[in-house]
């Protein structure tokens, strides 16, 4: 079985993020950029998975320039077997991701695909749930737990009333939240073997999808400053103020 | 470091260096542009180089003219020329103009981000061949048979709080190398360790070394004026403590602010960071930065003991480079062309000899030590007091140091007075309001981060100092020195004095102050897991 994993370049969770003054978007101008968290946790999983003998290899597939390859090579660098860059200058929305992933779903004939439940800019949780639905397989999402039995899986979910357990045919799409592991480190001479490792670039216009998008975020701004507040005195004058702001 | 009884993988290369600053990263550049053929590595503690250095910065192109002809042409991302430098001296109220000292003339320099810097040269040391490792520390060093230093040891990663490993434990690997560069900055730790071991500092003056805190700010429209340089003395320092003022302004309506006091303070109750956030609450300062808002901030100890102090630079089997050995032409307040030129004056002894050997006297003849040996004076006659210190370095301008007289440095932890010892000074210090409130606020924009499961990396070597004698004597001088609040006393009623010493490694931004002015000298900074630590942006 192959497994496919999507990585995302992200800014780095570390970042303070600032918006540009201009409100037309976070400043990325020189920030670090890593892998999304969320997409380390995936691939950590693939990995056990093809360590535990249930998968032969794990694919990486990230979209963007060729600044993504950097992240790639850390995918690598960690086990993964091969990297895919589907390369694209352009600003990608999940529907996007998802037609162009499910391309290299059909071309690799992927058995699973694991993603990170969202990515850390756009926290829109949305690619894998498409990419399930495109592809008509089924799909198991906000992973905390996860173990392979021949042709299914048994997935713990995270969800809001608490933890569920479904079981999933393969080939399907699983993607992963926090506490499903905690990804290796990656060993320095990893990092050389990784230099060597395939990394193949294919033009997302060569996969036959088209980039544009169907939304447009108009502009960004950070959150209201919070107002200074005020001390008082007693418990008088509290309702006298709240009762001047109208609040009781 | 944990003993291991398996044996660690080990990677070869012709030459390590450790640290991914100016200097480690120009010495890594020409060793490949004179030999092609040679194994670079260059390893580096923080997770994406840049991320743990900073400095003010105006820098002396020259020495990247030599290294890297033409880089004018497609320029780091930060990188402004200089267009009016100003001194001032400063007082509560007032500002006065002094002339500039030809030391601090900056026509032909350029402010830069030197994280920025770093991140430019990376790249191109990459395209050379040079294999860079950001986030792997340098914990050890890897000694021969015969003493020599062979290598470093790369820390464990996924040991807990009790040293024991957790589920992603993975061992650190040994890198060998014949030649082993220490490029890691000011204070360095396995530089400190090797000084000590090899006695390279027997014949030399003690170090002395200096606090510098900065702060990128975007300020209000209109109040840039990018290539504007401001130094000053005086307010919000008292006569005998050292040290000064940067303003800098940069594009995108970006200012670095920064502050430096030499380490050699005496009074215990003194607090470095307040000082600077004194400084921007000058009436001349103020209105600058009202209305703006920090981008990032930091803090690193900075070396100034300059030709005095500096240590034998070379030892079997290792270098010392860069400010790891203290080249920074203090009176110029600045250290990155002098990082550089040394990087590249070792590659090109070691491309040329194929050993380190020797490259402790050819240091010593080059125009590194040259530059100085000419301001040599000035730091230290500023250890009579600031006026006596201008009237030196006034005579030592204008002799070009060529008066046959060495003054001295004396050692900055011994230079603290015990609190019974010291008369409080009125500073004149005022209420503050611009950001960030206090030092935990201030830390923020550093963006450090370490796992707080993991070894405390700042080892206090005698413990019952800090509760037996400490209080009475500096009362906890590191609670106040530290610009992250690592250090705190809390309450604790489990214990005989009602009190401990809270280390909040977490905090920490690796700048060494503690490491250095804690009077008893029992602090040992050690490197924390690899690619912890700030996350500088452009400082």
């Amino acid at each position: 079985m192959k497994i496919l994993v999507g990585i995302k370049r992200v800014v780095d969770y570390n970042v303070r993020i600032r918006v540009r003054p201009d409100g037309s978007g976070v400043d990325t101008d020189g920030v670090k950029m890593s892998i999304n968290p969320f997409d380390e946790i995936a691939l950590e999983q693939a990995l056990r998975i093809r360590e535990a003998g249930n998968a032969e290899e794990v694919i990486v597939v990230s979209l963007g320039g060729t600044e993504c390859q950097q992240q790639l090579r850390t995918g690598l660098a960690m086990g993964a077997d091969r990297a895919i860059q589907v390369d694209t200058e352009e600003n990608l929305q999940p529907l996007t991701i998802a037609r162009a992933l499910l391309k290299v779903v059909e071309k690799e004939q992927v058995g699973l695909v694991i993603l990170g439940k969202q990515a850390i800019d756009g926290d829109n949780s949305q690619t894998g749930q498409m990419l399930a639905a495109l592809w008509d397989r089924p799909q198991a999402t906000f992973a905390s737990g996860l173990e392979l039995s021949g042709d299914s899986a048994t997935v713990t979910r995270e969800v809001d009333a608490g933890l569920e357990k479904i079981e999933v045919d393969l080939p399907a799409v699983i993607t992963v939240d926090l506490r499903l592991n905690e990804p290796r480190f990656v060993k320095l001479p990893d990092i050389m073997k990784a230099k060597r490792k395939p990394l193949e670039v294919i033009p997302l216009t060569d996969l036959g999808v088209a980039s544009e998008n169907d939304l447009l975020a108009s502009q960004y701004a950070p959150p209201p400053v919070r107002e200074k507040g005020i001390m008082v005195e007693d418990t008088a004058q509290l309702v006298a103020e709240l009762k001047t702001r109208g609040l009781v | 470091m944990s003993e291991n009884v398996t044996e660690r993988e080990v990677m070869e290369y012709d030459v390590i260096i450790v640290g991914a600053g100016p200097a480690g990263l120009a010495c890594a550049i020409r060793l490949k542009q004179l030999k092609e053929d040679l194994m670079v590595a260059v390893i580096e503690k923080s997770a994406e180089v840049g991320a743990h250095i900073l400095s003010g910065a105006v820098i002396e192109p020259g020495p990247l003219d030599e290294l890297l002809p033409g880089w004018q042409d497609s320029p780091p991302p930060v990188c402004i020329p200089v267009k009016h430098d100003e001194l001032a001296f400063l007082t509560a109220t007032k500002r006065r103009k002094l002339p500039t000292p030809p030391q601090q003339k900056n026509h032909g320099n350029f402010i830069v981000s030197l994280g920025a810097l770093c991140g430019w040269l990376a790249p191109k040391a990459e395209d050379l061949g040079v294999d860079i490792f950001p986030g792997y520390a340098a914990a050890g060093i890897h000694f021969l048979a015969d003493g020599a230093v062979g290598g470093v040891i790369i820390g464990d990663m996924g040991v807990d709080r009790e040293g024991q490993p957790k589920d992603t434990y993975m061992q650190g690997i040994e890198i060998h190398a014949p030649t082993t560069v220490l490029a890691e900055g000011c204070r360095g730790h396995l530089s400190k360790q090797l000084i000590n071991k090899f006695k390279l500092d027997e014949n030399s003056d003690p170090q002395a070394y200096g606090i510098g805190i900065k702060e990128l700010w975007q300020v209000g429209p209109g109040k840039c004026q990018p290539g504007l340089v401001h130094h000053s003395i005086g307010w919000p320092l008292d006569t005998h403590t050292y040290g000064g003022s940067f303003i800098y302004h940069m594009d995108k309506d970006r200012v670095a602010v920064g502050f430096v006091c030499a380490l050699d303070y005496s009074d215990p109750e003194f607090s470095p960071f307040e000082a600077f956030q004194q400084f921007k609450h000058h009436p001349s300062v103020k209105p600058l930065f009202e209305g703006g808002e920090i981008l990032s901030g930091g803090a690193r100890t900075i070396i100034e003991g300059g030709a005095q102090s500096l240590p034998k630079v070379e030892m079997p089997g290792a270098l010392l480079i860069g400010d790891a050995a203290g080249l920074l032409n203090l009176p110029k307040i600045k250290g990155t062309h002098q990082a550089i030129r040394s990087g590249m004056l070792a590659a090109s002894h070691l491309a040329d000899k194929g050993t380190g050997e020797g490259f402790d006297g050819t240091l010593r003849a080059s125009p590194i030590m040259k530059e100085l040996h000419k301001v040599r004076n000035i730091r230290p006659g500023f250890n009579k007091g600031l006026w006596r210190g201008l009237i030196t370095a006034g005579i030592e301008t204008v002799t070009a140091g060529k008066l046959p007289r060495t003054l001295h440095n004396h050692a900055d932890h011994s230079a603290l007075k015990k609190l019974q010892d010291m008369k409080t000074v009125d500073r004149k210090w005022v209420k503050r309001e611009l950001a960030p409130r206090d030092r935990l606020a201030s830390v923020y924009f550093a963006a450090t981060d370490h796992d707080e499961d993991q070894l405390v990396h700042l080892q206090i070597l005698e413990p019952d100092v800090c509760i037996s004698r400490c209080g009475e004597e500096y009362g906890h001088p590191c609670t106040r020195f530290c610009p992250a609040q690592v250090y705190e006393m809390v309450e604790d009623t489990d214990t005989s004095a009602g009190q401990r010493l809270q280390i909040n490694a977490a905090n920490c931004v690796h700048c060494k102050t503690c490491d250095i002015k804690d009077p008893y000298q029992i602090i040992n900074w050690v490197t924390p897991e690899g690619g912890s630590g700030p996350n500088y942006q452009n400082l």
